[in-house]
């Protein structure tokens, strides 16, 4: 018999659900029968209900079985899974399966499809046509077509990246600084992980053109210690990459320099914020510096500084080979090209996204996601992480847009949508949202520190049932409720970063929305 | 260390203070360096001693203080010797949307260990530490956990029984 490819996704929620376990029983299997086999450890396609999905070359293309466990594999070989035959596990050809087949996937193009550490794999899918583009233009060139792009920071902020760009190429130092922040510690977020892990090239592009526009000639990854396999790829990626000269002190011959690294996080949360993070690298707690002076003119150790998100700098390689007006045409309004978003928590089709702006909710989590995991219907959908607002089903038509959701209090930030069904108890969300910025606050700022301890506080007497009468305090509701949003009000204006100024986008949309759960009958105020 | 036994302990320390010379020369030259050699440390000791602290501010030319204040500032850092084995329940909101407050209720139950605001605890007879990990960025198979460093995805109290079975150490 002659030789088949498979294809075992090496994604660590692949890993998760028994990947590696499957690998090997497909090979002990395919070994006892002289089926001679290839084996690619791939990046994941993002169908994560369907992981560990199992795809095998044929003539008419990939074909996915999943989710695959060891013991399904002697029948999927009994059935010809050689050939891409019918089997109650197969799902046809891959990227004719709905969930993909209706993505634009632009920055995820390879995700799945090729062999993450393979640079051959790379180039064969348009990998490094941005770098080698940029090196053919004056660095102010690649900074415009940035511009032009339209493209804005995908870790939350939104902010136009070509502008941050152009700040750090006009700053006079000896020394400028590259640094990604890879430290996605939002819940229900892993784009960045599955950059890392399944497309490891693609963030060293984009980096590298970053290196190139600005004058910068050192880079850092700070990738959370959450993520042991995306540090290793990626550490892998750049010993390979300076190898094959993609990095180095000669970049593909053209006499400038890019050096990167890996530096590890260390579990806090606050070191997602830019300036913490650099305190972080830099070896210190990892406490927000006041702004100004901004990152772009003092950062990393003083020096000028581009920070950006993984998806980001992933963004940038295919600005740069195709041009800006390609994806700039993606998208609406100022939110240009495309999100890769994530369907999280109770959802039956769990996965990655990837659509131009301007795509609803009710799509998301319907078209996509095929309703709650649980069956039961979907209560509140937290969008853009633990610092985004609860948003109720009668804003689930909107589009999804930066500004669009601003209007109404929530947030698109980095992508991230985690799916609740109706037992959930908005309250103990709100509580939660709380505790979790008491946990995580870096102490620096007095709203942050002690306002997320009181609220919790808050939160638990207006929660709490009545006394009737028996001892200990009587605490009135509408007192208590009022207490809690100017807490918020607090919070949100008297910040120094986001933790402590967007911990009230959870509390106060599950107050507005689901006042029911606070054991209030109606919103005592309307206000985001 | 002038607690008895003396023996062990003391052992113990100066193997460590090796450990401690033998990472701080490899990273004298680095920018920003504390990190790196924290994380070097904890993956061979398993934690990071107390009595390295002096020795590592020393070595980078920063105060006790500082050292102290970076190793108990992140949640990854451990100043105690951890149990055999490390079980990390995410607690984050995509795994509370699946059922991950019950898991880590039963974790605790079958473990003997607790956890609270965001500390964790070892069982009594050092087998376990438990802590609670806020996301592991498998959010799509919630709820997710880590058992020495293996990922474990899509849990149930009954699949994290059949985990732990396994581990094959029990008393």
């Amino acid at each position: 018999m002659s030789s088949i490819t498979v294809y075992v996704p090496r994604d660590s929620a692949a890993l998760a659900v028994g990947a590696d376990e499957v690998a090997a029983a497909l090979q002990a299997e395919c070994k006892r029968r002289g089926i001679e086999l290839r084996l690619v450890r791939n990046g994941s396609r993002g169908l994560f209900w369907l992981e560990p999905l199992v795809e095998v070359g044929t003539p008419q293309g990939r074909v996915a079985y999943g989710p695959v466990t060891p013991e399904d594999v002697p029948a999927l070989l009994d059935a010809g899974l050689t050939t891409g035959a019918a089997h109650s596990l197969c799902h046809g050809v891959t990227e004719q399966i709905p969930y993909l087949a209706k993505q634009e996937r632009l920055t995820f193009a390879r995700m799945g499809v090729t062999d993450p550490l393979s640079i051959a794999d790379y180039e064969a899918h348009e990998g490094f046509a941005g770098l080698r583009a940029a090196l053919t233009l004056a660095p102010e060139a690649i900074v415009q077509q940035v511009l032009d792009s339209g493209l804005r920071g995908r870790g939350g902020a939104a902010f136009p990246t070509g502008i941050k760009w152009k700040t750090v190429a006009a700053a006079q130092a000896a020394q400028k600084y590259i640094v990604c922040n890879a430290d996605e510690g939002d819940s229900g977020t892993f784009s960045d992980r599955m950059t890392m892990e399944g497309d490891p090239y693609m963030l060293i592009e984009g980096m590298t053109i970053a290196g190139l526009a600005v004058g910068a000639t050192r880079g850092v990854v700070y990738i959370r210690s959450e993520y042991p396999d995306a540090i290793a790829t990626m550490n892998e990626a750049i010993r390979r990459a300076v190898e094959a000269r993609f990095l180095g002190a000669d970049v593909l011959g053209s006499g400038r320099a890019f050096h990167l690294e890996v530096r590890k996080a260390a579990g806090a949360y606050v070191c997602g914020e830019e300036t913490a993070m650099l305190e972080s690298i830099e070896g210190k707690r990892g406490i927000v510096r006041a702004k100004p002076p901004l990152p772009a003119l003092e950062g990393l150790f003083g020096q000028p500084t581009v920070i950006n998100n993984v998806i980001s700098f992933a963004s940038v390689p295919l600005i740069l080979a195709r041009g800006p007006a390609y994806y700039r045409h993606y998208g609406m309004g100022r939110s240009r090209g495309t999100l890769p978003m994530q369907l999280a928590g109770n959802i039956k089709h769990g996965g990655l996204v990837e659509k131009a702006f301007g795509v609803t909710l009710r799509e998301l989590l319907y078209d996509y996601g095929g309703g709650s995991a649980s069956g039961r219907p979907i209560k509140a959908v937290q969008v853009g992480g633990p610092l985004g607002a609860y948003v109720p089903e009668s804003q689930w038509d909107l589009p999804l847009d930066y500004e669009a959701y601003a209007a109404v209090g929530a947030v698109v930030g980095h992508g991230g949508i985690v799916v609740h069904d109706d037992t959930a108890d908005l309250a103990k969300l709100a509580r939660y949202a709380m505790e979790f910025c008491a946990i995580e606050s870096c102490g620096k700022c007095t709203p942050c520190r002690i306002g997320s301890t009181r609220g919790v506080e808050v939160i638990d007497r207006i929660v709490a049932p009545p006394t009737n009468g028996k001892r200990g305090p009587q605490h009135d509701k509408v007192e208590q409720v009022a207490l809690l949003r100017d807490l918020c009000d607090t919070m949100l204006n008297g910040s120094l970063c986001a933790m402590g100024g967007m911990t009230p986008y959870p509390v106060l949309s599950a107050l507005n929305h689901y006042p029911q759960d606070f054991g209030i009958a109606t919103p005592s105020r309307v206000a985001a | 260390m002038s607690s008895t036994p003396p023996g062990h302990a003391a052992a113990r320390t100066a193997d460590a203070s090796q450990v401690a010379q033998a990472v701080l020369a490899r990273h004298a030259d680095e920018p920003g360096a504390l990190l790196p050699i924290l994380h070097e440390l904890q993956d061979t000791l398993g934690h990071i001693p107390r009595e390295l602290v002096p020795q590592i501010g020393q070595g980078l030319n920063l105060s006790r203080a500082e050292v102290h204040g970076v190793v108990t500032y992140y949640h990854h850092f451990r100043s105690e010797a951890p149990g055999r084995h490390v079980v990390q329940v995410c607690r984050a909101e995509a795994c509370q949307a699946m059922g991950s407050d019950a898991l880590m209720a039963h974790a605790e139950r079958t473990l003997g260990c607790h956890t609270q605001g965001g500390h964790g605890s070892t069982s009594a007879d050092g087998r376990f530490t438990l802590t609670p990990v806020y996301c592991l960025g498998l959010c799509a198979s919630s709820p997710a956990l880590v058992v020495d460093e293996k990922l474990h995805a899509r849990m149930t109290p009954a699949r994290f029984d059949q985990v732990v079975a396994r581990l094959g150490d029990a008393a």
